[in-house]
């Protein structure tokens, strides 16, 4: 692999503005690779966020080519073939500088979705036993492993459309504590996702579900809310 | 509008597809059979007209019309004209009521 990248990468804040670099081209090269490169090499005021590099801390997403995408993970032999990348920051979030954006919205909507266990057991408790096969665990399985990367709240227009719109990651995350047989802050948790900015919202576009790097399917987790939702509300316990 | 009531409004709106699903099919079916008949105007208003089971059919036709359409334009005009708030459900509850009104009134024409 050799000669060089066109990359465009956006500068400043909503107003800002693309600027392009020449970035030469290797082999196994990742799109945070070729950012790192112009902060090192080309310009060290471009602002940007990482910190695992291999796809476990979930703070490197950036637009890519129009796609949200982890940039770690994200080899440039995929998405640029024919070597032009245009690298901006997530969409559907304010702009903080260049490739930052800011997530305080997406993280404060897992607060609001009700995204943190509460249970009723302390340290001199022994562990609950909750079997690995059971359909609620399985259920959890499926959404656990998000890394908050925000690539799925990017991907997704009702995010765009709603503001009130919880989004596919707090959704998920809410279900996923749902079936958590050792929660007991289910009977709020259900009307915190409830309603118009919660799964009912969900148009079930999937578009979340074909971008999470984790290949997780919040739509799943969303459909089992809206079910559970759905229940509640017809029992009268919302 | 409370939760609950935002809950059931989308619970409304997939009860009521799955209403005009199959209105929508026997609907079709009952055009196509008009049509490839070849009866006449006079003819279908004379079976319609009177029979209590089209009326029936063509009333529930009505009314998940009314119940489904306003509940979709609501979210249409939330997310794409950020129209939200009781000014937009008021409105919303007038069109379901015109809807009703203006449907019934041609079910009425026909079976009556
Ligand atoms: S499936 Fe739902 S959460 Fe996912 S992108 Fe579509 S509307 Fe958004
Ligand atoms: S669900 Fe997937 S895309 Fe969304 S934040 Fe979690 S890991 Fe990222
Ligand atoms: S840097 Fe941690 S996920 Fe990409």
């Amino acid at each position: 692999m050799s000669g060089n990248l066109s990359v465009r990468v956006w500068r400043g804040r909503a107003d800002g503005a693309f600027q392009s670099f020449e970035v030469p081209r290797y082999a196994s090269q990742s799109v945070l690779d070729v950012v790192t490169h112009i902060q090192r090499k080309l310009d060290a005021t471009l602002a940007y966020r990482y910190a695992c590099r291999v796809g476990m801390c979930g703070s490197c997403a950036m637009t890519v080519n129009g796609v949200a995408r982890w940039t770690c993970r994200t080899h440039v032999d995929k998405v640029a073939a024919d070597g032009r990348l245009e690298i901006a920051p997530l969409h559907h979030l304010p702009v903080i500088r260049d490739l930052v954006a800011d997530m305080r919205e997406f993280f404060d909507k897992w607060a609001r979705a009700r995204g943190s266990f509460r249970g009723t057991k302390t340290r001199h408790d022994g562990f609950a036993a909750v079997s690995p096969a059971s359909r609620k665990r399985r259920a959890i399985e499926a959404g656990i492993e998000c890394i908050g990367c925000g690539v799925c709240y990017s991907a997704c227009d009702t995010v765009a459309w709603n503001p009130d719109y919880l989004g596919p990651a707090a959704l998920q995350r809410a279900w996923t504590l749902v079936n958590d047989v050792r929660d007991t802050a289910n009977p709020e948790r259900l009307r915190a996702v409830a309603g118009d900015g919660g799964c009912g919202a969900c148009h079930t576009h999937l578009s979340c579900t074909e971008r999470c790097p984790k290949q997780l399917s919040p739509t799943a987790g969303i459909a089992g809310l809206k079910r559970a939702v759905t229940m509640a509300a017809l029992r009268g316990t919302l | 509008m409370s939760f609950r009531s935002q809950t059931l409004l989308w619970v409304a709106q997939r009860a009521s597809a799955a209403v005009l699903a199959l209105c929508v099919f026997v609907h079709l079916g009952v055009i196509i059979y008009a049509v490839r008949g070849g009866i006449s105007a006079t003819e279908i208003l004379g079976r319609t007209q009177g029979n209590a089971l089209w009326l029936a059919f063509y009333s529930l036709f009505v009314l998940a019309c009314a119940v489904h359409a306003p509940i979709g334009l609501r979210t249409v005009l939330n997310e794409w004209g950020a129209w939200r708030g009781r000014g937009c459900d008021t409105a919303m509850w007038l069109f379901a009521a015109l809807l009703a009104w203006a449907g019934m009134r041609a079910v009425m024409a026909v079976t009556g």
